[in-house]
This record gives C-alpha cells, structure tokens and sequence, in this order.
C-alpha cells in the first residue's frame, strides 16, 4: 500500500505541476454518479462504438473499397474463377484467409447491432422516465443525431462488401434518391457517378463510413458525455434524493471500477457472439449483379421497419404533364421517416409547451406516474414493432405458414390501429399501477398471511410499508392542467384563440393522474380503524 | 383536500449496511480470492485464444448445438477472447462490489440559472458589445455579409458538381433494340422457342455485338425474364398478344417499384414476385400489378422469331425501365 499510495501521489504532482489542475481533478475524481441498471443501457453504446473503432481498424488494413473487376482464387472454392468486385474478393479474403478475420468481421457485425440497440434502448429509457427535461433538452437532440446517423452508418458498413445482397440494398437506396422530385436523377447520377451501380460509389461511401461519420460520431458522443458530466446525472426518486443533490458512488475507484469492468463485459460479450453466431454469411450470398437476388432479402434489424413501409405502401404514382411522382416510395422512405424523427428531436420541447413547465428536473420520473408520456411513447413503440413486422413478411410467412398478404393486410390495417389501442391501454395501465400504489401506502402489502380470529373470521394480515418506501410511492408532483381564461382583462374573448384551447385540452390529457394518498389521508384510515 | 401540506415526509437515505467484508477479515480475505481468481480465468482464454490462432490450422470444423458446423480455428480463438475479456470484466466488477467501499455519497446539485444580478450583467453586456459592433445601424454592411457568407456556402455545392454526369436521357435507355437476340445469362448462348418447356423461365440478355463488353449497368437495365405458358393462358390485348411467340412472353425483370430483379416466379399461379417489398406481377396479364407497392406492370419485350430460328425483340422496349424518376412521362 505505501509504495503505490506514493506512486499515486507522484502522478497527481506531476499532473498537477504542468496543468494546475490539481483542485479540479480532485472534484472530478470523486464525482458523484447514481447507481441503477438502466443507467448502463448509454453506456453499453458507448462500449460498442469503441469496439466498433477497434475492429474496424483491423478491417480496413485488408479490405480494397474498390469495384474493379478481379477474378477470385482464394480460399474459398464455391467461388473459384468467379468473376467478382475487388471489394468483395477483399472480405472473402478477409473472411477466409486472413487468420481472425472472420471473427473480427462478425464482432464488427454485432456490435454494430449491439451499439444501435442500445441506443434505442437508451432513448427509450430516456424518454420514459423523462429525463430529456430542461435542462438536457440539448442532449436529446444530439441523442437523436446520433441514432439517426447510426442507421445510415449501419446501412453504409454492411454495404461496403458489396455482396448480392447489400448491392439489392444500395439499389433502393438509389431508387429512394431517384425518387425525390425535380432533382431525382441529378442526385442519384451525382451519388453513384453515372448511371447504377456505377464504379464510385463503394470506395465514396467507405470515405464516409470510415472516417466522416465515425468523425462526427466522435464529435457527439464527446459533447453528449461532456453535457452529461456538467449537468451532473439524472436520479430515480427515493429517500434522501431531491432535486437539489446526487446521490451515488464516487468515480474514483467504485465507478472506474464497475464502468471499466462493463467495457470488457460488453467486449466480451461481442466476440462470444462473433465466435458462435455466423453473421452476414457474404459468400453465401455471391457477388452483386443487378440481374439477380436472393429470396428473403432483409435489411439488418434497424432498417427493417423503413422497409416494412416501403412494403405496406399503396401503389400509388402520378403522372402528369410529362412527370412522375411516386407517393409509393416518397411517403414511407421520405416523408414518414421525416415526420417521425421531426417528431421524436421535438418532442421536449412539444412537452414543456403542453405542461408550461418550465422547471430544470434532475429527478426522473417513474414512467406510471406520467401516463400521457408512457403511452405516448409505448404507442411509438407499437408502430414501430407493427412495420417492423411486416419488414419481415417473406420470413414470417414462411416460418409461421401464412401467406405473405394475410400479414401484409394485418399490418396495413394494424398500422392504423393498432397504436391507438396500445395507447389507451397503456394510459389505462399507468392508471391502474398509481392506484396501485395508493392502495398498498394507504393499507399496506398483503402478505399472504391468513389468520382466524377468535370470532372465527379469517382476515389476511397486511403489512405497513417503510416510510422509505411510501415516500417513493408518494414524492410524484401531481400538477394541474393549465386553463384558458374565456376572455383577457380588456373582456376579449378566447384570448389565446385555437392554439391556446388545444394546448389546455393536451396539458389536461396530460396530467391525468390518480391522485397520490397524503400523510393526512392514511392517518384518517388509521383512525377509522382502531 | 389539498395534498401538498401533508405529503409523506422525505425519511432521508437510509442506513447505510455493512457487507460481510467489510467486517469480516476472513470474507474480506475469500472476496480478494474470488476476484484474483476471476483475473485468472481470463489469463487462462488469452492463452487459449493465442494457442487457438497457432496451433488450429483453419478449415477444420467442429460441430455445435443450432450453430452447426463451426471452422474451429476461429471459434477457439473468439471464445479463447470472449472468456479474457468477459472476465477481466466480472473481476473489476466484483472488485468493486465486494471490496471497495460502498457507501452512497451525497453530492450538492446547482440550479443552472445564475443569480439575477449575474444575469443582467450578462445581458447587458452582450447588449453593449453588440452595440459596439454597430450590427444594429449599419445595415449595409449586415446586408451584404449576409449575402457574402450564403454565396460563399454554394461553393462546396458548386466543387461537388463533378460527382457525376448529368443524367440526360441516359434513364430512358437500354441495349435492346429490333433484332437483338435473346441470349442467355449466364452462358451468352442465343434460344430457340423449344429450349423453353411449357412452365419453365429462363433470365437472358441482349447478344453482345461485336467488340462490346457487358457491364453491370447494363444489366441492370436489359435484363429479362423469360417465360413459357400455353397461349391459351394468356389474357391479353391483341396488340399484347402479338409481342409473344408460341406462349413465350418476355418482361424486364427490374422491378417497376425500385428496382430489385423480380426472380421469384410461381408456376401454379403464374405469379412474379420482387423478393424486395413483395410487388406481385400477373404473367398472363402483361404483368399487372396484383398485389404489393408497385404501381407499374413490369414493361414487356416484344419478341420474335429470326430467319434462322432464335427469338430476338422485335422491337426495342416501349418505356424506360425500372424505378419512377420526375423526368419519366408515363
């Protein structure tokens, strides 16, 4: 202990003497981070985008983003004197005679689906339990930057080897583009340097998934966690946590400790995955040529769902003075996505101007005790999984012995529908949990105990519960819904006019709430009682 | 009954609970074990994995449960990292756990907003400062700045205008013309009406003229789908009817919708099928559009039969081929 007690402490000099950074350092070195598993869920992301750094660098010193046509002779026989692009003769080389290649291709593989599922699973821990309030407002924003360009990273890397089955995906890509009016064609002739698939457009797009976005990314991710840092963490409401303090474990040694530990969990996890599970089996697959496909074309998970649009699309097309305008791929390529993710990076905003709150909240909410938000998000969640759905349609028809229009119908309609009924019964859910939790505050939990009394009548003992524990149950605000006056000072009536009246009909469906029992209310029944 | 007055009182952070090491020497002693052991187990997959990458040559495969057969080589090595990594993982967080303290610290949270004082000095300030720069009052100069700086933002769009040709008419074409043999792909070997049975399909391409190489653009544009019914299953158009030979009808197999090849045909149905989103194409209709997001049908090649008995176009294709763009008229 004494000679790495002294150790330590020359380090800290030395630091210190060349960056006067001493009294700094040591509030951050013992900077406070609450404790709970669904704080991991970031940094699970954040592990994943370094191993994705890591192996990708391995890739990249075999790989040749090149669409030049060579003749493949390696280890792979199927293949044999097959004519082929220098890209994918790279990752067969990579796959098959590069010693580790495989596994690095398939850690690279599942880390990217890692780091995007816990990226949405991160937003959705966010949204639910509200801590995208003021003042994180900026970092939901960079949030959904960041999950935004993870897909077309994703879709980028996963084109890169250009095998059968990514080049059918560049070739939608390129449809979408060609899709866009007015400027359609110029676009896609610009992105694929001619007419498809062209000789430019894997070595364009490696620049970009390569260094632009993993740039970018960087460049997010350091202001995310900057902004994280600053603003101190977010906490579950509890005893002893208030809206005025962190309650945790100290960066130095607890959190450094757990957080690192995570990291090679998380990498360790990858390459498990990368040494057992085949992932995108690219010689399976052949070389791209537009004049072949494979049946069951699927996007990777994250796309999946903009693909189920583009499938549950109505034919739809105009043509009129010499143009043509096709709805069916602009609408759920274009313009639903749009809205969508519009939506999703205002929805803080859309949020405080509902409630007028305009408070900074480092408290998290529990996600029943706003009902509005929780099946708001959990309708999202429905409409996502019912595209997503019927981005599967081939697969499910044939593993599940339908017919690929039963599902398509089921998903067309359920589109429509099948959201609202989530929402509601989500609200209702939310509802039932608060009264709940006013039912075991106010006469305690049942603990299965039966007893006969002496008259003969059985009755289950219940238990009170912990101050700790109603105090958890109870310290949710219980707001009010903002009013419209019916007319201002000078008698104008409906002053704030149809805006205004939406706004107090949101905020009112907003705070919809079972009322939270009061020390007043439990002690009245404690009286009745005895 | 108003609830703010009397809500359940904050009981603060409860007492904090000693773990078994922490008072127990001996505990204390079997946690610092377990976490040494933890470390080396991992040691142990480093070894493992370097061995593995040494000593197993590739190509060898083993079988595992659901997985199949597995090259041994490389799930040796990943698993020999997996166990290294996983467990320098389980150790530093067991460490943590068992041994360092873990005690819950309370640290003081700001609100942002600064004191109102700071903050109208701030706003000032900033006022001043804009008043010194005069952005105000000199419009002329905020104008033509303002003007400056957006001209100066098409520069890039401008650099980047040698990304490509412009598309011209380049959409509308294909190498199909009045004459051009059907041959087939792979193989470039051209067909006569009886190589095709009653049911089958066969994918061709344009015979290659003299000199010419076949690109992937080209395919991408002049591929076709060739299939054989009886003509009586047909229910076409006259005109239609005159662009099929002896039940041999002919369709571009890139997909009106986006593009994809439409490979899946279904013989009891006689249904084309795009594998991508589904589009569903009735042969026997000139490949309407039955089901799926396509609005177009399939365009249709007109074909027939040349002096020494191979089937060529007719004619060229009446439209351009595969996805909508703006500048297409139908």
């Amino acid at each position: 202990m004494k000679k790495s007690e002294k150790i330590a402490g020359n380090v800290a000099n030395y630091v210190d003497e060349r960056t006067g950074a001493a009294k700094w350092l040591k509030k951050n070195l013992t900077k406070v981070f609450p404790d709970h598993w669904s704080f991991m869920l970031g940094e699970v992301a954040l592990y994943s985008f370094i191993i994705l750094l890591l192996t990708g660098t391995f890739l990249t010193f075999w790989f040749d983003p090149s669409m030049r046509e060579v003749v493949y002779n390696g280890g792979y026989q199927p293949l044999s004197n097959v004519k082929m692009s220098a890209a994918y003769a790279s990752s067969l080389h990579i796959s098959f005679d590069v010693r580790g290649g495989l596994l690095m291709r398939q850690i690279h593989h599942w880390a990217a689906l890692i780091f995007m599922a816990a990226m949405i699973a991160h937003l959705m821990r966010v949204f639910f339990t509200g801590a995208f309030r003021k003042p994180r407002e900026a970092n939901w924003l960079i949030g959904v930057g960041l999950v935004t360009l993870g897909i077309v990273e994703g879709f980028l890397g996963y084109s890169l080897p250009d095998d059968l089955l990514s080049g059918t995906g560049l070739r939608i890509a390129e449809a979408i583009l060609q899709a866009i009016p007015v400027a359609g064609s110029y676009l896609a002739f610009f992105a694929f340097g001619g007419a498809f698939p062209g000789h430019v457009f894997i070595p364009r797009i490696y620049t970009v998934h390569i260094l632009l976005l993993p740039g970018i990314f960087l460049a997010l991710i350091t202001v995310h966690l900057m902004l994280v840092w600053y603003q101190k963490h977010t906490q579950y409401p509890g005893p002893g946590r208030t809206e005025k303090n962190v309650v945790g474990y100290p960066l130095m040694p607890v959190y450094m400790a757990k957080a690192g530990g995570f990291f090679f969990i998380v990498f360790g996890v990858t390459a498990f995955l990368g040494a057992v599970a085949s992932i995108n089996p690219i010689w399976l697959y052949g070389p791209y040529t537009p004049g072949q496909i494979s049946a069951g074309s699927q996007p990777d998970f994250y796309m999946g769902w903009l693909d189920g649009l583009v499938r549950m699309s109505p034919p739809l097309e105009t043509h009129a003075f010499g143009h043509t305008i096709s709805w069916n791929i602009l609408i759920p390529g274009l313009i639903v996505p749009g809205i969508l993710f519009t939506g999703m990076a205002l929805y803080p905003f859309i949020e405080s101007w509902m409630t007028g709150d305009k408070r900074e909240h480092h408290l998290l909410d529990r996600p029943r005790n706003n009902p509005n938000r929780t099946a708001l998000g959990a309708m999202s969640i429905a409409f996502m999984l019912v595209i997503l759905i019927n981005g599967g349609n081939d697969l499910i028809a044939t593993h599940f012995y339908l017919t690929i229009n039963q599902i398509m119908w089921f998903t067309r309609i359920g589109v429509f529908v099948v959201p609202p009924i989530v929402f509601i019964i989500t609200k209702r859910l939310c509802l039932a949990l608060q009264r709940k939790d006013r039912e075991i505050v106010l006469h305690g939990r049942e603990t299965g105990r039966l007893v006969m009394l002496p008259h003969g009548e059985f009755i289950e003992v219940h238990e009170e519960l912990s101050a700790e524990k109603k105090y958890t149950l109870t310290q949710h605000e219980q707001p009010r819904a903002l009013e419209v006056p019916d007319t201002d000072g000078r008698g104008v009536r409906n002053p704030q006019g149809i805006k205004g009246k939406l706004r107090a009909r949101m905020s009112q469906a907003h705070v919809e709430q079972v009322s939270a029992p009061s020390e007043s209310e439990a002690k009245a029944l404690e009286s009745g009682h005895h | 009954m108003s609830n703010e007055i009397s809500k359940f009182q904050d009981p603060g952070l409860p007492a904090h609970q000693h773990r078994k090491s922490d008072t127990d020497p001996k505990a204390e002693k079997r946690a610092e074990q377990q976490v040494a052991i933890l470390f080396l187990i991992s040691a142990g997959g480093t070894v493992l994995s370097i061995a593995s990458y040494i000593f197993i040559k590739p190509g060898k495969f083993v079988f595992l449960p659901i997985m199949g057969d597995v090259d041994a080589h490389q799930l040796f090595l990943g698993l020999g990292m997996a166990i290294a990594l996983l467990f320098i993982g389980f150790g530093a967080v067991q460490w943590a756990r068992r041994l360092m303290p873990d005690e819950e610290v309370v640290a003081e949270r700001h609100e942002f907003r600064s004191e109102e004082v700071d903050r109208k000095d701030f706003v000032n300030t900033v006022k001043e400062r804009a008043g010194v720069a005069g952005l105000g009052r000199r419009t002329l100069i905020k104008r033509s700045l303002g003007l400056a700086l957006g001209l100066s933002a098409l520069t890039p769009l401008v650099l980047l205008r040698d990304l490509g040709p412009l598309p011209k008419k380049q959409l509308n074409k294909n190498s199909w013309e009045a004459g051009t043999r059907l041959v087939t792909d792979p193989g470039d070997r051209p067909l006569r009406p009886e190589d095709l049975e009653v049911g089958s399909v066969a994918q061709v391409l344009p015979a290659l003229k003299n000199g010419e190489e076949r690109t992937l653009e080209n395919i991408g544009t002049d591929a076709v789908l060739l299939i054989r019914l009886r003509p009586e299953d047909f229910q076409l158009n006259p005109e239609r009817l005159s662009w099929t030979h002896d039940g041999i009808i002919a369709f571009s197999k890139i997909c009106s919708h986006m593009g994809c090849a439409v490979a899946l045909y279904e013989q009891q149905t006689k249904h084309l099928l795009c594998p991508c989103h589904q589009s569903t194409f009735d042969v026997t209709r000139a490949a309407k559009v039955i089901f799926g997001p396509a609005a177009r049908p399939l365009p249709q090649l007109a074909i027939t039969l040349d002096e020494q008995g191979y089937l060529v176009a007719k004619q060229g294709f009446t439209e351009p081929i595969g996805p909508s763009f703006w500048e297409r008229s139908s």
